[in-house]
């Protein structure tokens, strides 16, 4: 009766969740950047789901990716055709179990989904900050969080864990506070964003700066720059995917044309298109070129260029975890991680996932993926 | 332990239960090639060591993640490289020198690595075997080479005496030897000639 009960819950996943908002860093007192430079106020937006135990200890904190947000699982409403971006992930009975987890996500400062942004309010021009917006960093992103969590009165989590530009995060995290963090589980990133990635970033950004749209980035209130921000995704999409999905997916499969003499001829070009026009009607361009900045500038081995001593202070248990066909975050990226953690001594697994899905499969549902962090967040914690 | 006195280690294979034995509480351990982590467990368990493994299978480091064990998942080589010299109290290979391409570099390695390395190996010199091969001209099938010669992983097969000459021409110092003949889940002592009598064998060496 019980299993059954569980089952039914499983499949209706979270439920509804709604976002929550924490302002911060109200003149005079703004927040300090890594750049020195000041910042204020602050808005977090951020989701919770499940409940906090008593001591505080079930505390998982969900660090999302580039063009992630807070809204990680459940719907905000019933009639949403979709739920948040790791419902796989963040539910009753999954890897991150709602009923035994208390699980946050915040959208990191420098976004677009409600927290302080490029499109945000510059309270001393009365106007969208624009290029005006400070540089912001990975570290600037989790020090914002550390307002945040104390602010919900959290001394420590017993998880920070994300993807991508996530698992940058959750390595500052893990680096910044050690004692805050019980254990880390660095998905399919980096120490330090490799000349490929920056690469791939910054021809994202060229697409957007030859939009004439973004017009210097003051088009708020105007037309969008989507035409260069779609291009961006594309590109994004591209490296996310491992050649053989591609393949597996699109092949050389043609797309019916109709009428229009510029459509998409083949499948692949048309999931690119529809990325892109997905992307631009819920991301601001000036947020992404701030942001795959920030991913840019990221490196764990600075300021002493050994990310072994950088990271000799870390007290949080990890667990690493690379996939073999991502070559936008390669596993060699993952090992480097592990390396440095090892030569400290730390207690640290590293686990590659085969897989076919590229960079991408840190957003699919595996089985593989999910056992390994049900079961590291249970018995490694012992 | 007297010669005939049997060794029963319900969990774990023959041989484990006399590494158990052999490691200090409380020090470092890397265990190459470390399955699904039983061994590991028991010396966390057993001799509050500080465990660590390396294992190639993707559903072993599942296992050894349920068992709260930190562990690497890839080649040997590459799991001994992140570490400097002689940081590690122990580096355990138990029945894997036999199945790698280069077992000699990796045991370097592992003495460079460990102060101590504590391996095991079947014994191809055991009775049975040259039974096999001296009357029968068979491959020899036993119970610590229980495979048929076309899927067996086993490509780098050693006695006991060639093992102690290989110690002899690397420069290894042995601190201890177990002889042990094995029969189902139990095993003894052999003390008698070694090389005929035992079909597995543990040495504890280091760099000297």
């Amino acid at each position: 009766m019980n299993s059954v009960t569980e089952k039914e819950t499983e499949r209706a996943g979270y439920g509804l969740v709604e976002a929550q908002s924490y302002t911060f860093a109200e003149p005079p007192n703004e927040f300090r950047l890594a750049s020195q430079e000041t910042l204020g106020p602050i808005t977090l937006v951020y989701e919770t789901y499940g409940r906090m135990n008593s001591d505080g200890s079930n505390v998982i904190l969900v660090e999302h990716a580039l063009s992630g947000d807070a809204h990680v699982a459940g719907r905000h409403d019933p009639s949403d055709p979709k739920p948040g971006w790791w419902d796989m992930m963040v539910g009753p009975g999954k890897a991150l179990d709602t009923d035994k987890y208390f699980v946050i996500c915040a959208n990191c400062i420098g976004g677009c989904s409600g927290s302080t942004g490029p499109a945000s309010i510059n309270p001393a021009t009365g106007r969208e900050y624009g290029l005006d917006f400070p540089v912001i960093t990975i570290a600037d992103m989790v020090e914002a969080e550390r307002y945040l969590l104390d602010h919900l009165g959290i001394q420590q989590v017993l998880c920070v864990i994300g993807g991508s530009m996530g698992g940058m995060k959750a390595l500052h995290w893990a680096v910044s506070y050690p004692d805050r963090v019980r254990l880390a589980v660095p998905i399919a990133t980096t120490s330090r964003l490799s000349a490929q990635g920056i690469a791939f970033n910054e021809v994202g950004r060229q697409a957007i700066f030859a939009d004439p749209a973004w017009n210097g980035g003051q088009y708020y209130g105007k037309e969008n720059p989507s035409s260069g921000l779609a291009i961006a995704r594309m590109i994004g999409h591209i490296t996310y995917l491992s050649e053989n999905t591609m393949h597996r997916k699109f092949g050389r499969k043609r797309v019916e044309n109709g009428e229009d003499a510029n459509g998409p001829d083949f499948e692949v070009e048309s999931y690119l298109r529809y990325q892109g026009d997905k992307f631009v009607r819920r991301f601001d361009a000036n947020s992404y070129l701030y942001i795959t900045k920030a991913m840019d500038y990221f490196d764990m081995t600075q300021p002493s260029g050994s990310l072994t001593r950088e990271l000799a202070g870390v007290k949080a248990k990890f667990l690493v975890i690379s996939f073999s066909s991502d070559w936008l975050f390669p596993t060699y990226q993952s090992k480097e991680i592990v390396k440095a953690l090892r030569q400290n001594g730390a207690h640290v697994t590293f686990a590659e996932i085969q897989t076919d899905y590229g960079h991408d499969a840190f957003l699919l549902e595996s089985r593989q993926l999910s056992s390994l962090i049900t079961n590291f967040l249970t018995y490694a914690v012992e | 332990m007297s010669e005939s006195e049997a060794t029963t280690a319900p969990l774990l294979a023959p041989d484990l239960g006399f590494i158990v034995d052999l490691v200090k509480p409380h020090s470092t351990v890397l265990d190459l090639g470390c399955g699904s982590g039983d061994l590991l467990k028991e010396l966390q368990v057993r001799k509050k060591v500080f465990p660590q493994g390396v294992e190639i299978s993707e559903e072993c480091i599942q296992d050894c993640v349920s068992k709260g064990l930190p562990v690497y998942h890839g080649n040997l080589d590459e799991g001994l490289a992140d570490f400097d010299d002689q940081v590690l109290d122990y580096v355990i290979l138990t029945n894997v020198i036999q199945v790698l391409h280069q077992p000699d570099m990796l045991i370097r390695e592992a003495a460079r690595v460990g102060r101590q390395v504590i391996l095991s190996f079947p014994n191809f010199a055991f009775i049975c075997g040259r039974l096999q091969l001296g009357l029968k001209g068979r491959m020899p099938r036993t119970d610590r080479l229980p495979y048929e010669w076309y899927d067996s992983p086993n490509i780098h097969l050693t006695t006991i005496r060639d093992f102690d000459e290989l110690c002899r021409s690397q420069g290894f110092r042995v601190m201890d030897r177990i002889f042990l003949r094995t029969s189902g889940g139990t095993c003894r002592r052999v003390r008698f000639m070694p090389n005929l009598l035992a079909d597995q064998a543990i040495y504890v060496i280091s760099r000297s």
